[in-house]
């Protein structure tokens, strides 16, 4: 008895319950890292080709990407139980799937055939299978089954480079016209809406469209040109059943041989992979390709939240902590702007979506941008008002660490410089603020771990599956954020759970939540190494 | 404040039981009294302040925290270029009362003043007075150590950059001699643009002196300066006030009742926000003329 009434009184329990605890939440922690880091980053290394011959003589290639226990399939022969593995087959216009189960009782045999090439393609997924002919045009450049790779992948290689001039011609060049007709198209409008239509002044901007019209159209001939030198060079592929395909190189987007590349090679093309992912377009309903649209966007929102929530949740901390007379009302103010914090993110962005889109964008367009109506530009979401929206969700964080931070300062730094003649701003200016600069970058820290995972609030404020254009770009000018743009978050919610083909999205899945991660931790870092110089500026500040 | 007014009534009266008893006792141990002998080893504190222009008058002052008292009416003249100290027990409003010499109390939420402080016979309380000009004239050094987390250059210049001084050059020359008068310019010449919290707390301390001393002030106001600092730094600051009151009035509070015989011209004793005594330190020390000094200053009380 007594020796209990000790052992609760030392508080070994105690400590062994919060070091539990402690422990339990770090491995939930660790272990949803490490599934997210596995999965993310395991989709980039190329697995070798197997080739499956079944029992009933049929023929099955592809990359073993699962293995899962038969239900109920441990019997005497079987102590472990039967398997069966899941094949990434790939040719999806060939075989209408991408995946197919196999049972291991029924392979009779495996291959790994060292000549396999494995494709990825433009439309319709990955192809694995072979070369069995090469066209210029209609009349054969080689044929016959496996065709060598330098016959062919030249012509790849070509395809790459137009594709790119291609894209350039599309977006930039295509995308500067239009912009220029748009805008001399707007200025008639307005002239004409004002009703002072002088001959002079329209026939100059009548000009202007005609003369765009004109670029545009040179530069579409010179795109049905490209395209035609893209299609002109096509490639029969040929499945593991002797299934044939052709179609034009220009499809195709790049080829390798799995089974007869090294370790390093794989190596190369794993850092390859992964930078294509990070810099590369979406395609494929966004299930291929890369995700730098999302990256951008969710790091161009946070920071321009970031703009805007600083200098608004300091200015109200220092008036609620320093100006105002302390009482009932700031009491119940904290309070307010504590539960705030707490409303769901979701009624943030109804609120974004009826005061900053509707009301405020709405009135922008009628004073502004009349000449546009009916097709809003402010009026509608965007990358400014899904930032506003988050810098009010997040006010309510750096306001209670920036007052905090005002409180951490010593009274007697604000004593020391009213002391030698200070004002009050003066003082806060020059010694308070700077002092509570930690305490305003913790703020920051916390404001842009909740903005950049939100997403709800943004669905309704401005993102969406697909932007045409970055919110910065070349055009003038250059800043637009009344554009729509594309998220990290919203794309995990897209890929996943809105695509098509679900289980060929599922790496993208992973991989863009690890891409979140790690913006989350890239942005946290930067503010707390940012923090740290603060605090070592001003180390001993709370002697 | 209450709690701490109650336990100085309780420790009074227990003092005034026990003060018969002990006169004996006292007499003996002022043979040897380490005050005492400050006196008899140096010349000081043997002039009248009579002939002296005064600085400070303060009149009929009343101090309020909401609805406590901390002054009551107390009155005083502190001479120039002289020392004077205010002593007392905690809570007796010595802060509180040379904290109403620059008005940095005006700062304070419910805190109230009635009465008036004439500095060169201007009440310093009159409404169009402006506090932060009466700062640059009133300088002010804290118990609390309080240099700026800024380079030891920043920390003097604050105060004549807030008066809009900008040129390098002048700012410059006001942080040497600054650092010069406060005795630290030749342990920082070569680190001025270091940290000031790099510094030894009693350097940090003649620092903030340097500060004060940096918008060239009339007076220099010292809460306790020395009672975070060993007596090495202290005695330096000591012999810094000796200097110091050549070229400005200070009025310095100190719990240290050696230190106010030690460096002040003239003493204040408080209790309870009254004023009790005022006089020549040596009277003070010596020969107090009320017999609640007497019991303070022989250590039977506070």
């Amino acid at each position: 008895m007594k020796f209990l009434q000790r052992f609760f009184a030392s508080g070994t329990l105690f400590i062994w319950l919060s070091g539990g605890a402690l422990a339990c939440s770090l491995l939930l922690i660790g272990g949803l890292l490490l599934l997210i880091f596995i999965n993310g980053m395991g989709y980039f290394w190329q697995k070798d080709l197997v080739q499956l011959t079944l029992k009933n003589d049929t023929r099955v290639l592809g990359e073993i990407v699962d293995t899962q226990r038969i239900p109920e399939t441990v019997t005497a022969d079987f102590p472990d139980g039967q398997f069966r593995i899941q094949l990434k087959v790939g040719n999806r216009d060939v075989y209408g799937l991408d995946f197919r189960w196999v049972d291991e009782a029924d392979i009779a045999q495996r291959d790994w055939p060292k000549d396999v090439i494995a494709f990825e393609r433009r439309e319709w997924g990955n192809f694995y299978g072979w070369v069995t002919a090469v066209w210029d045009g209609d009349s054969p450049l080689a044929e016959g089954r496996n065709i060598a790779w330098d016959v062919w992948y030249p012509f790849l290689e070509q395809a790459e480079s137009l594709h790119q001039e291609i894209h350039h011609i599309e977006r930039d060049v295509i995308g500067a016209i239009n912009a220029d007709m748009e805008r001399a198209r707007l200025s008639l409008k307005t002239l004409e809406l004002k009703g002072n239509v002088s001959q002079g002044s329209t026939d100059s901007l009548q000009q202007d469209i005609q003369k765009g019209e004109a670029a545009y159209q040179e530069q579409i001939q010179r795109l049905v040109g490209l395209y035609e030198r893209l299609n002109r060079y096509r490639v029969t592929l040929m499945d593991v059943t002797g299934k044939e395909k052709t179609f034009p190189v220009g499809g195709l987007v790049k080829a390798w041989r799995p089974n007869s590349m090294s370790v390093w090679d794989k190596t190369k093309m794993y850092v390859k992979n992964f930078w294509n992912v990070l810099t590369d377009e979406p395609r494929e309903a966004n299930t291929e390709g890369g995700i730098f649209p999302a990256i951008f966007g969710t790091v161009m929102m946070v920071l321009v939240m970031s703009v805007v929530v600083v200098p608004f949740g300091v200015l109200a901390a220092v008036y609620l902590k320093e100006y105002a007379k302390q009482g009932l009302l700031t009491r119940m103010i904290r309070i307010a702007v504590n539960n705030l914090a707490g409303v769901p993110s979701i009624v943030f962005g109804v609120f974004g979506l009826g005061f900053f889109v509707y009301a405020v964008g709405g009135s922008i367009d009628q004073l502004f941008f009349s000449a546009s109506l009916p097709n809003p530009t402010f009026g509608t979401g965007g990358m400014l008002w899904a930032s506003l929206t988050l810098a009010l969700m997040t006010v309510p964080v750096v306001i209670v660490a920036t007052e905090e931070g005002l409180s951490a300062v010593p009274r007697e730094y604000r004593e020391g410089s009213l002391g030698l003649g200070a004002t009050k701003f003066e003082s806060l200016m020059r010694v308070v603020l700077p002092c509570a600069m930690p305490g305003i970058l913790t703020g920051l820290i916390l404001a842009v771990s909740r903005a950049t995972g939100e997403v709800a609030p943004l669905m309704l404020t401005g993102v969406v599956k697909l932007a045409p254009a970055l919110p910065l770009d070349g055009q003038f000018p250059f800043i637009h954020l009344d554009r729509k743009f594309m998220h990290l978050g919203f794309h995990i919610y897209d890929v996943g759970f809105q695509s098509p083909n679900v289980e060929a999205a599922k790496p993208m899945v992973y991989v863009t939540t690890l891409v979140l991660v790690l913006v989350v931790l890239l942005l946290n870092m930067t503010a707390i190494a940012l923090r740290t110089r603060m605090r070592k500026r001003y180390a001993g500040a709370s002697v | 404040m209450e709690i701490e007014q109650n336990f100085m009534e309780q420790s009074m009266s227990m003092a005034k039981t026990t003060s018969a008893k002990s006169t004996r006792l006292a007499l003996e141990t002022r043979q040897t009294d380490p005050i005492k002998k400050i006196f008899e080893e140096s010349e000081m504190a043997q002039h009248s302040f009579t002939d002296t222009p005064a600085k400070i008058v303060i009149q009929d002052m009343n101090f309020y925290y909401g609805t406590v008292q901390a002054l009551k009416s107390v009155n005083m003249t502190i001479p120039a270029n002289k020392v004077t100290a205010f002593i007392g027990p905690s809570g007796c409003g010595k802060s509180t009362l040379l904290r109403c010499l620059n008005r940095l109390n005006d700062l304070v939420d419910g805190t109230r003043v009635e009465g008036t402080i004439l500095l060169d016979d201007e009440n310093i309380y009159r409404p169009e007075v402006d506090a932060t000009d009466l700062r640059t004239r009133v300088g002010m050094v804290f118990q609390k150590i309080n240099p700026f987390p800024k380079t030891v250059w920043q920390n003097v210049a604050y105060g004549p950059q807030l008066q809009k001084i900008r040129k390098r050059a002048t700012l410059d020359t006001i942080v040497e001699t600054s650092l010069q008068g406060a005795g630290l310019w030749d342990e920082v010449k070569d680190r001025l643009h270091g940290s000031a919290l790099g510094l030894s707390g009693g350097q940090q301390q003649r620092l903030c002196i340097a500060r004060a001393l940096a918008v060239n002030p009339e007076v220099l106001l010292m809460d306790e300066p020395c009672s975070a600092l060993d007596p090495i730094s202290t005695g330096r600051i000591e012999e810094l006030l000796h200097t110091l009151k050549e070229r400005l009035t200070v009025v310095i509070v100190t719990h240290n009742m050696q230190q106010a015989a030690r460096v002040s011209d003239l003493t204040g004793f408080f209790l309870l926000g009254e004023l009790i005594e005022f006089e020549d330190t040596k009277k003070i020390f010596t020969n107090p003329g009320d017999s609640r000094t007497e019991d303070y200053v022989t250590g039977r009380f506070g």
